[in-house]
């Protein structure tokens, strides 16, 4: 196997008292497309930057692209892709100004530039708009107008921000697909993402973070597997029914988890846990049985709820 | 070879200019042009009329027109501090993408600067040009006082950039402009010889950049010998262009690098 892109060890980040990064190992290696899921605050970000070289380290080691950050950050940078959270594009530009400008950065030749920009739009989907102003552009284009400036100089390593925040279903869907392609064409991803569903859809391998703490490892699969059950009922309430304690579930599943509007039942024997559920029909609202998912996982790890 | 950093950074904003610069045509060209003609030509009928020789037997619009150069440098280097700084941190953040490429900060601040200075510079050379065409002086002098008011343009731009770099709401920029820059403008000699302001206020227009840049310019273009050397008003000029620069990138960093 080849060396890891990016290896991190007791990797730290603090601002004044606030530890932000508390010390995390992890190792992501080519071709490989790599998430950081937890809620807002658990230091996803802070270890991008890290990893984009534009972050100094408080502690611990980093390599990236087997290089030093501390010592290399230009020409670490020289050879990352960088699609930050907020689309920080030239709003006065011109969709093709703002990929010519950004690869002028990494000084690429003008020729070169100009070949690649009909690529990029190409894969964009942006071909149409080339001269729009980046200021009449939707979200999900702008979105992709930032993922093309962060492909301008052929990275060896993708880095995504929370890629799909803010987007309606339809632009997830369309990114979506333009990372899976980047995936096949061998550039490997960095993602964080706060949505399960992104997870599960990107990522072959993904460490779940709270707190500044990596809490755990696996691909999605197995981090279903070993922290739920394959599936889940969900019990919905009528409004003036109590939900009532943890006992009164105690024997319908392997685990119970009470949420303020729900109980979840985590079951490796659904039609069990299905028939013992329908004894209850008078004072349910309704219940459903659906597959474990991610938020599954983060909230038997925390005891809290990924996205409020 | 590899072009240097901070003419990546320069050759970025160069580009944005390309299309935004109808925008400024009218502060940066039209203005000073619109000062001259009103200010010089208009009010210095009367003043002419009623001061024969008192302006050290020149006319208002030539006692006016190299202090306005001077002055005119000096506001379009606080616009690109300012506005264009605050635009590069927040309104479109675009320093934050410039910094995920190779340039580092300290070449982000000098192609900043590097491009500020190129923009003083044609606003200069349009007015000096207009100062040849009002007959104020040949065109050579007026050229030639381009330099002082390059000068004072980058002394503006790099502490004022320091300044907004710090800045995390816009109303700070509005306070600089309207408790420095104004008053600066309009109390530094470009009106008036500052030997009309009351006594304990000279010493504050001495410390005034622009002021050093009025008096060469006057010096260049009328020859009326300036009460500071020339030389310790040049390096005073360059003392703030260093001083101003470093701030600005000790500002960055501590805003950027986080």
């Amino acid at each position: 196997m080849s060396a890891p892109l990016v290896e991190a060890h007791r990797l730290t980040k603090r601002f004044g008292d606030f530890v932000a990064v508390d010390g995390i190992d992890f190792t992501i290696s080519a071709g490989e497309a790599f998430g950081f899921l937890g809620p807002n605050g658990a230091g996803k970000t802070s270890t991008m930057k890290m990893i984009a070289a534009v972050s100094p380290l408080s502690d611990g080691s980093l390599t990236v692209l087997g290089e030093d950050p501390r010592r290399d950050g230009p020409a670490i940078r020289s050879r990352l892709g960088v699609v930050p959270q907020e689309d920080n594009l030239d709003m006065e530009l011109t969709v093709t100004e703002n990929l010519y400008i950004y690869g002028r950065y990494f000084d690429l030749p003008r020729s070169v530039i100009r070949d690649r920009i009909e690529e990029l739009l190409d894969f964009a989907q942006l071909t149409d708009k080339r001269d729009a102003t980046v200021d009449s552009l939707s979200g999900g284009m702008k979105r992709r107008l930032t993922i093309a400036r962060g492909l301008v100089n052929d990275p060896e390593l993708l880095l995504l921000d929370e890629p799909t925040t803010g987007l309606d279903p339809q632009a997830r869907h369309a990114l979506w697909d333009r990372l899976y392609r980047l995936k096949q064409r061998g550039v490997t991803l960095i993602i964080t993402t706060h949505y399960m569903d992104e997870a599960e859809q990107l990522c072959d391998r993904l460490v779940v973070m709270d707190r500044g703490r990596i809490v755990a490892e696996g691909s999605p699969r197995q981090l279903i597997e070993r922290y739920s059950t394959p599936e889940v009922v969900e019990l919905r309430f009528r409004p003036d029914v109590p939900i009532g304690d943890e006992a009164r579930y105690a024997g319908m599943a392997q685990r119970v988890e009470m949420l303020p509007d729900r109980v979840l039942l985590y079951t490796g024997d659904t039609d069990a846990t299905v028939a013992k559920v329908e004894t209850m029909e008078n004072v349910l609202d309704s219940f459903l049985v659906r597959r474990a998912t991610l938020e599954d996982v983060f909230l038997h790890l925390t005891g809290r709820r990924l996205v409020e | 070879m590899s072009t240097p950093l901070p003419l990546r950074v320069f050759e970025g904003e160069a580009r944005v200019y390309r299309r935004v610069w109808r925008g400024s045509v009218v502060t940066s060209f039209l203005n000073p042009i619109l000062y001259l003609l009103a200010m010089g030509v208009g009010l210095g009928t009367l003043v002419d009329r009623n001061a024969p020789g008192g302006l050290e037997g020149i006319s208002y619009l030539a006692f006016l027109a190299p202090g306005l150069l001077a002055a005119t440098a000096m506001q379009t280097g606080a616009g690109e501090g300012a506005w264009k700084v605050m635009a590069g941190f927040k309104w479109r953040q675009t320093y934050q993408a410039i910094l995920a490429t190779p340039v580092s900060i300290e070449s982000l601040v000098y192609g900043h600067l590097l491009w500020s200075a190129a923009r003083v510079l044609l606003v200069s050379v349009v007015f000096a040009t207009v100062m040849a065409a009002f007959e104020v002086t040949p065109i050579g002098p007026a050229l030639l006082a381009v330099g002082p008011a390059l000068l004072v343009g980058v002394a503006t731009v790099a502490p004022v950039t320091a300044y907004t770099a710090r800045l995390e709401r816009d109303t700070g920029l509005s306070n600089l402009f309207r408790f420095g820059i104004v008053p600066m403008f309009l109390f530094s000699g470009t009106f008036f010889p500052i030997s009309q302001l009351p006594g304990f206020l000279q010493p504050v227009a001495n410390a005034v950049p622009l002021y050093h840049a009025v008096a060469l310019d006057r010096w260049i273009v009328l020859g009326i010998t300036p009460r500071v050397a020339p030389a310790v008003s040049v390096l005073y000029l360059v003392a703030w262009i260093v001083g101003g620069s470093a701030l600005a990138v000790v500002a960055f960093r501590r805003r950027l690098v986080r």
